[in-house]
């Protein structure tokens, strides 16, 4: 089984990276972006049976900084 | 003094690091190994280096927290053992949940790396008692991932406890209140992101950095 992991920065949270991001579209004459917020996708390949518990573990404990990120897992079969 | 410095793959001030604890305490470090899961029996002093263990992947500081020694680590900063987490070891110490907050990106975007000014906001630690309270010093830093982000709650907690150790005199990272080291609540814990070990002798282009390992070696052997 796999899972997908989004690991997004909490609002409110400063993001230099969409920052510089966000910058580089407006060089680019991208007009009308209105803000960028930079994260994270983690793929998973698990051994089929992988309850939720440990996958939310897994992003608790190691992918995500819960002090200044968020996670949202996928799960496809 | 049993001192100990814990050395990742992809620290680089470790060796820094020994040479100005051996030159304070006049005893080398132990170099301890990621990947050992004990410290040298009777360890009084635990050192993070500065570097970029893991290459940062996934957050500067993250796989380090993680590995084996890091039990060890908590372990006897639970017992109130001295850590002293430089730089990379700030990083490592808060995703290790030792210290609260994280490290993230410069402000600037830029890798800052240049002596800035430091005020001393407390002379009431082990780590800053040879320093007065108030005190302007000057020390390097050299840094990606400086800017020091907690929520409101926390900052307040830090101030209002007295466990801001050090702050920038000036602009540097974006670091929230231009806080550059903190404490843990009891105390024997320091992360902060200028190098100290850089500003050892008169060689080094001053010498601000000696009196915080000075004042640990005090502390300790009492």
């Amino acid at each position: 089984m796999k899972a997908r992991v989004f690991v997004t920065l909490k609002p409110g949270v400063l993001d230099p990276q969409g920052k510089a991001i966000h910058h580089a579209l407006d060089g680019l004459g991208f007009a009308g972006v209105n803000d960028v917020r930079a994260g994270k996708l983690i793929e998973l390949d698990l051994a089929d049976g992988t309850s939720e518990a440990d996958i939310e573990a897994m992003c608790r404990q190691l992918l995500a900084n819960t002090v200044i990120e968020n996670f949202r897992v996928e799960q496809a079969s | 003094m049993i001192s100990a410095v814990i050395v990742f793959p992809g620290s680089n001030c470790d060796r820094d690091l020994k040479v100005a604890i051996e030159a304070v305490t006049g005893r080398a470090p132990a170099m301890v190994w990621h990947r050992e899961m004990e410290l040298p029996a009777g360890t009084g002093l635990i050192a993070i280096p500065g570097g970029f263990s893991y290459g940062d992947y996934l957050r500067s500081g993250a796989m380090a927290a993680r590995s084996p020694i890091m039990q060890a680590v908590t372990q006897a900063a639970g017992r109130g053992v001295p850590v002293l987490g430089i730089c990379n070891g700030f990083q490592v110490l808060t995703e290790a949940g030792l210290l609260p907050g994280a490290l993230m990106r410069n402000a600037g975007l830029h890798f800052v790396c240049r002596i800035v000014g430091l005020k001393v906001e407390t002379s009431q630690s082990i780590f800053t008692s040879f320093y007065s309270a108030g005190e302007e010093i000057v020390i390097p830093v050299a840094h990606h991932d400086g800017n020091y982000q907690a929520n409101r709650e926390t900052l307040d907690r830090l101030e209002g406890d007295g466990r801001v150790a050090f702050r920038y005199t000036g602009e540097v990272n974006g670091s929230a209140r231009s806080i550059a080291g903190i404490l843990n609540t009891s105390g024997n814990v320091l992360g902060m992101m200028p190098h100290p070990e850089r500003a050892l002798e008169a060689a080094h282009g001053g010498t601000d950095g000696r009196r915080l390992f000075e004042g640990l070696l005090e502390a300790v052997a009492a």
